[in-house]
């Protein structure tokens, strides 16, 4: 492949948090530096890179997706939800509620993806059992936490979803 | 981490995809990518074009009929898990697809990719060995069947062509009075299987009519262990008839060893998961 072919450009567009956003990046941008460099949302964390921890967790199209595990180039034209989207005229999704109410972060570092993941956890199964819950996190790691108060955290938020539905 | 540059494609139709391929042989196709995109990222693969399968509409979906189960190349494992013909149909596909990954990889990576990719711990190759049917594949010369039985050849290595795609993989569905199950040892930090063993029991009456018995995770590939599928059928399934069913099951294995799992723990494995998968089964 010669430098011309490696450097050259495309154009991606997807709808992130209900905005059009666009980037020209390369064919090998992955998905969560074109949100985090090109788009400025740095909620998105990059911890592992080898698509083992989960801080890059977002939604695309309603499916749970590690961002450092796709290419920005496979999203053209998707729906992508990231935790900046979560939190409506300064109210917090259930799910982030449930992390503050339960204490369900230390450092703070795996607190994107994990909550990523939970938003997709409850919309599959809005009342999960702990071991459900322990399950659907698995491809999400905290090294703070020992993740007792994030299944309190997970659980609060099923709570508050199925009483205000 | 950067992956080596490459051109993307997005090929509406499986014909377009394979002239792609046809044209580049070192191209790639890209599916699920949840094996492809980490190996790209340690460089540990550096393919110079990505053939991405997502816009071709004829390889979406799942279809259960009376005889068998067809799983189109782009269904991703939730896409099984969640059909409710594919999941009553064939209940040891929702058990092994549980224990794949994480939610992540269960709900972009593909039961299809997996087969193609042949990753010597993968879950899917040893439960679609234990169902039997045929891989369809499209390359330049037309469309081909390859029996399960004869698509895996060896680490990461099965009998496709570079050239050619995988449309689908159609399931066998057993008879009515048929048990399964999937057992897995995993390890304990990667998920992968140390030791998988998948089985499939036609049952007449009490006893076992027909056996298909498959293991992953231990040797270069996933392999049917006919040694005990020959050995249970015709027996009641009692833990006695199991335990002299699995007394040869590692003969003319090579098993794998390595620094989580030396060659002799792996080989006790097998025996132990072995027990388990087949006194496991379910209708």
């Amino acid at each position: 492949m010669t430098d011309t072919e490696q450097m050259q450009k495309t154009l991606v567009s997807m709808t992130v948090n209900g905005v059009e956003r666009s980037a020209e990046v390369e064919s090998r941008t992955l998905l969560v530096h074109y949100l985090r460099d090109h788009l400025g949302l740095t909620g998105t964390h990059v911890g592992c890179d080898t698509s083992q921890c989960g801080a890059c967790v977002v939604n695309v199209d309603g499916r749970t997706t590690k961002a450092c595990t796709f290419f920005a180039v496979q999203v053209q034209g998707a729906t992508v939800e990231t935790i900046e989207g979560l939190a409506h005229d300064g109210v917090y999704h259930p799910v982030q509620e449930g992390f503050w109410e339960e204490h369900g972060l230390q450092c703070g570092y795996c607190t994107p993806g994990m909550i990523m993941s939970s938003v997709s956890l409850l919309k599959r199964n809005p009342n999960p059992t702990d071991a459900e819950i322990r399950h659907e996190l698995e491809g999400n790691i905290c090294r703070c936490t020992g993740y007792e108060n994030i299944v309190r955290s997970v659980r609060y938020a099923a709570e508050k979803v199925r009483a205000g539905s | 981490m950067f992956p080596g540059a490459f051109t993307y494609s997005r090929p509406a139709t499986v014909s377009d995809a394979v002239a792609l391929l046809v044209d580049n042989p070192d191209a790639k196709i890209l599916a699920g990518g949840h094996s492809l995109v980490p190996a790209m990222k340690l460089r540990l693969a550096m393919p110079s074009a990505l053939v991405d399968l997502r816009d071709i509409t004829e390889l979406q979906g799942v279809e259960a009929s009376d005889d068998s189960v067809t799983i189109r190349a782009m269904a991703t494992y939730n896409d099984v898990r969640d059909h409710e013909g594919a999941a009553a149909a064939l209940p040891i596909l929702v058990e092994a697809i549980n224990v794949v990954g994480d939610a992540q990889v269960r709900d972009h990576g593909t039961l299809v990719g997996s087969l193609v990719h042949n990753d010597p711990a993968a879950d899917l190759t040893a439960v679609a060995l234990a169902l039997g049917g045929d891989v369809h594949a499209t390359g330049p010369n037309g469309d081909r069947s390859i029996s399960l039985d004869d698509f895996f050849v060896d680490l990461w290595t099965t009998t496709l062509e570079p050239d050619e795609v995988v449309t689908h993989v159609t399931l066998n569905r057993p008879s009515q009075h048929s048990r399964m199950a999937y057992r897995k040892f995993a390890h304990p930090a990667s998920g992968y299987a140390i030791v998988g063993v998948a089985a499939v029991l036609g049952m007449d009456g009490d006893t076992v009519s027909q056996a298909r018995v498959a293991l992953t995770g231990a040797a270069s590939t996933a392999t049917r262990l006919s040694s005990v599928e020959t050995a249970i059928t015709g027996q009641a399934l009692t833990e006695e008839s199991v335990e002299a069913a699995i007394r040869d099951v590692t003969a003319g294995l090579t098993i794998n060893g390595d620094q989580f799992a030396p060659e002799a723990y792996r080989a006790h494995l097998v025996e132990v998961l072995t027990k388990r998968a087949l006194l496991g089964t379910q209708a």
